[in-house]
């Protein structure tokens, strides 16, 4: 790794505080997130937690400015959001590499020319300096996230949205991930928004995790154990069973009542293999 | 005849080959190494040079059954025959001026074909409005084969070299369209996503990300062009034609000349060939980033 100066140096910019005001979104019918209130202090690290399709991920793209809201406002140092920012960059779950180009030309993506040489640098910081000029099709799962981390952190974002970033990867690649966006943030300061559905890494990385049920905050958990975090630590861990049983308290809504097999709806008394044949 | 030979299979020499062991042992090994590569250097090509064995054989056939006058030279000239009447034509510079011309009229209907539905395609592909106005018009009219158009397109153009040029621009023009259009359409909506989030606007969007994730399936439109293109040509040129391959064989044909009619039907083959390889090496450029096409 190279030496914190020319890191910070890189990746300054600071962070950005952001404030959620009665923010509800509705697609067609069904209400995803309900008059969610929010603050986050400039440089702050919040992981979100949740069940799958709790609307942590809409939450998430509501910031980013890929949808709107249907009421209330995203509000980010003192300007209310109104479709993409500049200042705002995003890591999807998906490394979302483009697969035509270079890992160094996939860092550089919308960079002004001037300044390319900083793609490099950032790919240093990365690990994978000696990968800049292989295809992405031939990194590995971990090695592309961390391309997309550089690609995200080469704007020298203020505010850097993660949506489930490491849900894909093994546990020891996300124990290494971890570590490097936990050093990456502390350097440059930027304000993170993490989206996770394991506890563990909420807990690992965040000063503050918060719980989404049913569209709204249901738990505001501030962390404040030392880092670096040890998992092994027994704060860590209690910590992380009381988030987790909170988490697990309320059963998950039954999905199967609201939306029935279509298939045996229409065709009462024929079980679905008995219908393949004729499709 | 039976005695001797059982006396050779049953007269074992020990003695002898032990000996002929010790004596060349030190060298051994090495000239074994030796002789077995080279029989494996000589099964590699035995194995590449087998393919090859029945059209060989088939052309060796083929020369025999023309000479000894098997085969009338009216029905299938000896291919000596061919490849002299190939190369007199080359030498009289007659067959160049010929495949430039034919190759003119390909590569220019081609272009302007290929052109036309690489536009209209990244049209419809990108716009909603321009595919609902125009995608099922443009699949209404691909169901016309180019070659029903003939007597029109005659009595539109004429027997000009535009008539020639039509016919193969509109049926060049679908594969390339088809293709074009279902190529953007598949672009991973998740990297156009990521490309607005990372500040690319619409041209970058464009060039970066939807231009190049359609590229392979544009590429096999102009496989698939390439491939029609030639069989149009055929067609086209031997309706009529003032010059041109098609023009050089029809000419043969009224004076009987097979060989000369044969050469212009192996060109064909040959400058049919040269497309594909040329389209196949603009994949393996182009594509190189794919898992898929990268050199083994």
């Amino acid at each position: 790794m190279t030496d914190i100066s020319e890191l910070s140096e890189v990746c300054a910019g600071g962070g950005e505080a952001l404030v959620l005001q009665g923010l509800s979104k509705c697609f067609g019918e069904r209400e995803v997130l309900r008059n969610t209130e929010l603050r986050v202090a400039p440089g702050q690290f919040v992981a979100i937690v949740g069940r799958s399709g709790c609307g942590k991920s809409t939450l998430l793209r509501l910031v980013a400015g890929l949808e709107t809201a249907t009421a209330g406002t995203v509000t980010v140092n003192d300007q209310t959001l109104n479709g993409l920012s500049s200042d705002t960059r995003i890591m999807f779950q998906d490394a979302r590499l483009l697969p035509w180009k270079r890992v160094i030309d996939n860092v550089a993506l919308g960079l002004p020319k001037d300044r390319h040489a900083d793609a490099l640098r950032v790919l240093e910081q990365v690990g994978l300096a000696d990968r800049a000029n292989d295809w992405p099709a031939r990194l590995s799962g971990g090695q592309r996230q961390r391309v997309s981390l550089a690609r995200a952190l080469v704007h020298k974002p203020r505010l850097l949205l993660l949506d489930e970033p490491l849900g894909a990867l093994d546990a020891l690649t996300r124990i290494e991930m971890h570590r490097l966006i936990e050093d990456l943030w502390l350097q440059s300061g930027f304000t993170a928004l993490l989206v996770t559905h394991d506890v563990q890494e909420a807990v690992a990385l965040a000063d503050r995790v918060i719980l989404i049920e049913d569209g709204r905050i249901a738990l505001d958990e501030t962390i404040d154990l030392a880092r670096p975090r040890s998992q092994g630590d027994a704060a860590f861990a209690a910590l992380e069973k009381r988030i987790l049983d909170r988490v697990l308290q309320k059963p998950a809504r039954e999905t199967t009542s609201t939306n029935p097999n279509p298939t045996e709806s229409r065709w009462p008394g024929v079980p679905a293999h008995g219908l393949r044949w004729a499709i | 005849m039976t005695t001797p030979l059982r006396e050779l299979q049953t007269t074992p020499t020990p003695v002898f080959t032990d000996a002929a062991n010790a004596a060349l042992l030190p060298g051994t090994a090495s000239t074994l190494q030796a002789l077995q590569q080279l029989a494996r250097f000589g099964g590699h090509v035995w194995q590449r040079l087998l393919p090859w064995l029945v059209p060989v054989a088939l052309i060796a056939l083929w020369q025999i059954a023309s000479s000894v006058g098997w085969l009338s030279t009216r029905v299938l000239p000896a291919p000596l025959e061919v490849i002299t009447a190939a190369w007199t034509l080359t030498a009289s510079g007659e067959l160049w001026t010929h495949v430039k011309v034919s190759a003119w009229r390909a590569l220019s209907g081609l272009a302007v074909g290929g052109g036309l539905g690489l536009l209209l395609g990244l049209l419809t592909g990108t716009s909603r409005m321009a595919e609902t106005l125009l995608d099922s018009t443009l699949q209404m009219v691909r169901n016309i084969p180019a070659l029903a158009l003939i007597p029109l397109v005659i009595l539109w153009f004429g027997i000009d070299e535009t008539a020639k040029l039509f016919l193969i621009a509109v049926s060049v023009f679908f594969p390339i369209y088809l293709n074009t259009f279902h190529g953007i359409r598949g672009v991973d909506p998740g990297l156009i996503e990521m490309g607005r989030t990372y500040g690319l606007n619409r041209w970058q969007l464009y060039t970066h990300i939807i231009l190049p994730g359609a590229l392979s399936s544009i590429l096999v439109g102009l496989r698939f062009s390439l491939g029609l293109m030639w069989v149009i040509l055929i067609v086209a040129e031997t309706i009529s034609a003032q010059a041109g391959i098609g023009y050089l064989t029809m000419n043969a044909r009224e004076f009987l000349q097979t060989d000369i009619v044969l050469v212009g039907i192996l060109l064909y083959a040959l400058l049919g060939k040269l497309a594909d390889v040329f389209a196949k090496g603009l994949e393996r450029y182009w594509l190189r980033w794919h898992p898929g096409y990268q050199a083994q």
